[in-house]
């Protein structure tokens, strides 16, 4: 069994992976179908051409590559730790979301929405200090 | 109303149990310890031959297209606020489906968390 310490410090990684490149997929989605427009309806040609659109834009695929190596270090961190653990862990990846808003985007932060973020730190910091695994299901 | 019950029953249920299973099913492959790109796949391959992957994938899609539905019915204002329900319930689903002891300490976190995604939800209205 992988020590304490270094169980820590992987899901905390792992943890660090997740937050910080979900949210940097989804707003190259929001950039890329924003640069492609809204999607026609009517013809079939026009939802082709849109689809073509969708498929051959870099900054979709760059959100898209971004969302699966999130998904893969969300599968690799429910190898060892507690879904219970992992599931409020991530959710600091609203911090990361009003960080890119605030000074990536320009857009203004209401004071709500910071003492949400905090209140959200504050939960993931007590959680963070639970062991990230209660369980020996699956060691091998 | 009742497009939106089932909508909100949706997002939470399924999309919870997705994770679930996804947890369950990564439990089951084992501990990933070496992360070489060669042995993480492997390790994603095993995991994808597991029904119970198949099933949380399906069911966190579920989740997804209720919550694209209910944005549609209803304000994000009130849509994102209400899902917080989903980190008690997953909490909850962790400590009664998968064993996971779950102390008053995580039990208090997860709480703060709940109260900050409402928080952050009405800041964003």
């Amino acid at each position: 069994m992988t020590p304490a310490p270094a169980l820590h410090l992987k899901t905390a990684i792992l943890i660090v992976i997740m937050v910080s490149v979900a949210p940097l997929g989804d707003m190259f989605l929001g950039k890329g179908m924003k640069h492609i427009g809204p999607m026609p309806d009517g013809a079939p040609t026009g939802l082709l051409g849109f689809f073509f659109r969708t498929f051959t834009s870099e900054t979709i695929w760059l959100g898209i590559s971004l969302l699966l190596a999130f998904f893969v270090a969300y599968l690799l961190v429910l190898s060892w730790a507690d879904y219970s653990y992992v599931l409020p862990a991530s959710s600091i990846s609203t911090l990361v979301v009003a960080l890119l808003a605030r000074f990536v985007l320009h857009e203004s932060v209401r004071p709500l929405r910071w003492a949400g973020v905090a209140m959200i730190c504050l939960g993931v910091f007590v959680v963070g200090h639970t062991h990230p695994r209660t369980t020996e299901h699956g060691l091998c | 109303m009742l497009t939106a019950a089932v909508l909100y029953f949706l997002i939470v249920v399924p999309g919870t149990c997705g994770e679930m299973c996804m947890s369950h099913t990564m439990k089951t492959v084992g501990e990933v310890k070496d992360f070489r790109p060669h042995s993480v796949a492997r390790s994603l391959g095993r995991a994808m031959k597991l029904p119970s992957f198949w099933v949380g994938i399906s069911m966190m899609a579920l989740g997804f297209f209720a919550l694209l539905g209910m944005l549609s019915v209803a304000k994000v204002s009130f849509v994102f606020p209400a899902t917080a329900l989903s980190y008690a319930v997953g909490t909850l689903g962790g400590r009664l489906f998968l064993g996971e002891r779950v102390t008053p300490q995580r039990w208090v976190g997860v709480s703060l968390v709940c109260i900050g995604v409402v928080l952050v939800a009405l800041g964003k209205g």
